[in-house]
């Protein structure tokens, strides 16, 4: 007869079932703790990154970890049907998408002045038919710093400010250099490439390539670019200090109270042997591309009024026909941002650089009537 | 006379739903501590894996609601037949919280839900931050609960099936209906 009585349970008959079930019990939960990272400390975890990023920058609540100060934007994308040759996207279908998204500057400083040799972003959402959506995050550089996320991580670290002099120690910064020349090529094509006057008129490219499947299942590796319209002009990098905080945000708000900004979508497509899995590696200039499209931003608006702040632009973020290529980089842009994400939705919400600034009236609904004709002026 | 076994159906839904769990909760715990390339992959099949499981857990209430359950032994004490009931209640809600939670907090992010390649699920709750990252806490939360559970499930399946010998674990593990 079966005993349920605990004297039973622990009786030197069941000792050997014991340990066999205690085996599975405790084999299943180290499987569950080594598959969940804990078992490996040195394992590189999304958090880990996330971690840096706030100990470069410092801790901003409820900001972006990365890119913190940002300008939301309002527009539509024109497909002109020529890239449904290489990609299904329904993007690429001669047609109007809405697009919402977001110009920012590198770093994770929500108040930081816009004179830095840095990063002109622009991060989109596409809003497609059947739910789909497709999402970018763009830098005016075509390459980036570092090639893996290892290599991101070493990066933050080595150039985080030492708290006693408020700047990275140029041994660390040194010994971090001498290992990664791609990044020393990065800084060194930023120090003389010329900087965009505006947002208005830089490039803004795909950086890391991704894989297009067209209708027939072709398959092929492409990066891409947006050009714009505006002509472009110099930043004179040696007044940048002097410059008033928010002079970028405040030029492209007034640029677009003028009318609507146009950029040109291209597809580059790669010649053999070309780089697929480093964005460090430019592709060269003379490179097949196919215009695909045009982007029309009609109107920024405030982050705080917007509708970018809560949007996590994760560029994995897909419709079918698009897909990551092998650059590590985009599995860890995915599983970082959404860390940061996470971390930044718990925390209040915080009026950004831009909420009090004049270059952008409150949206009209909120607006009392004095304030009515500056609205009308800036819609013309 | 009542079976002394569960159904076929319930039988064929536990196992399938036993190994996609685990899968799962390994997915799950995997994909948000790497920054690898799978991370690419997990994603995907976690949402599709889970959209698969709720569908499977309203069947399995379906065929629970129609078919019965084989009763416990009736010499098992009524305590330890109380809290094998309530272990069976906790699963059930797990098995049926971890997914509705895991597609609202997308839902609540603004993210678009699209499982088995194709398929686009309405959103459940309109975008809001701070709903987005309690229904993410939570989901991490359950999760962890949900194995818990499970382990203790499983033990005591085992205890039933090597000590007990009472006959409760072949009413799950047995390849036929028995009377």
């Amino acid at each position: 007869m079966p005993g349920y009585r605990v004297q039973d349970i622990l009786s030197r008959r069941s000792l050997v079932s014991l340990l066999a079930i205690a085996a599975v019990a405790g084999g299943a939960s180290a499987a569950f703790a080594y598959a969940g990272g804990w078992l490996s400390p040195g394992r590189l975890q999304p958090a880990k990154i996330v971690n840096a990023l706030e100990g470069h920058d410092g801790k901003h609540e409820g900001f972006r970890r990365a890119h913190a100060k940002g300008l939301c934007v309002v527009g539509h994308f024109d497909g002109n049907g020529q890239g449904l040759a290489l990609s299904k996207a329904s993007l690429f279908r001669r047609a109007t998408t809405p697009v919402i998204g977001r110009f920012s500057l590198a770093g994770g400083v929500p108040n930081a002045g816009d004179g830095r040799v840095t990063f002109h972003s622009l991060a989109l959402k596409f809003d497609l038919p059947q739910g789909e959506q497709w999402r970018m995050a763009l830098n005016h550089v075509p390459v980036f710093p570092v090639a893996t996320p290892q290599a991101f991580l070493d990066f933050q670290l080595a150039t985080t400010p030492d708290p006693a002099t408020g700047k990275p120690d140029p041994a660390k910064v040194q010994a971090y250099m001498a290992q990664h020349p791609e990044t020393k090529a990065f800084a060194d094509y930023m120090a003389k490439a010329p900087l965009p006057s505006s947002f208005a008129n830089a490039n803004y490219n795909s950086v890391d390539a991704f894989r297009f499947t067209n209708d027939q299942g072709q398959t092929r590796v492409v990066r891409w670019i947006f050009t714009p319209e505006a002509p472009f002009e110099e930043l004179d990098k040696a007044t940048l200090a002097d410059r008033p905080r928010d002079f970028l945000f405040d030029e492209v708000a007034g640029r677009l109270a003028q009318g609507p900004l146009v950029w040109h979508l291209s597809v580059i497509l790669p010649n053999d042997g070309d780089p697929t899995d480093d964005a460090t590696k430019p592709w060269p200039d003379d490179r097949q591309r196919v215009e695909v499209g045009t982007l029309t931003i009609d109107r920024a608006v405030t982050e705080d009024d917007g509708p970018c702040r809560d949007v996590n632009f994760d560029p994995t973020i897909l419709p079918a026909g698009v897909s990551p290529s092998d650059d590590p980089l985009l599995a860890a842009r995915s599983s970082v941002y959404a860390v940061g994400y996470t971390r930044r939705t718990g925390e209040p919400a915080a009026a950004s650089a831009l909420a009090t600034d004049q270059a952008f009236p409150a949206p009209a609904a909120n607006q009392p009537a004095a304030s009515q004709p500056a609205a009308k002026e800036s819609a013309q | 006379m009542k079976s002394t076994t569960f159904s076929g159906a319930a039988r064929l839904l536990h196992w399938l739903m036993a190994v996609l769990i685990i899968a799962m909760l390994f997915i799950g715990v995997g994909m948000v501590s790497t920054v690898g390339a799978s991370h690419n992959w997990l994603v995907p099949l976690h949402k599709s894996v889970g959209a698969t499981l709720l569908l499977l857990v309203l069947i399995r209430l379906a065929v629970r609601a129609t078919k019965g359950t084989p009763p416990l032994p009736a010499d098992m004490p009524a305590p330890q037949k109380a809290v094998a009931h309530l272990s069976h209640l906790v699963l059930y809600a797990l098995m049926i919280a971890l997914p509705l939670v895991g597609w609202s907090m997308l839902s609540a992010g603004g993210y678009p839900i699209i499982v088995w390649g194709a398929v686009h699920l309405p959103p459940l709750l309109s975008p809001d931050r701070g709903l987005y990252a309690s229904l993410r806490h939570l989901h991490t939360y359950l999760a962890y609960a949900l194995f818990l559970t499970v382990i203790a499930h499983l033990s005591a399946a085992l205890m039933h099936g090597l000590i007990f010998k009472d006959g409760v674990f072949q009413s799950m593990a047995a390849w036929r209906t028995r009377r």
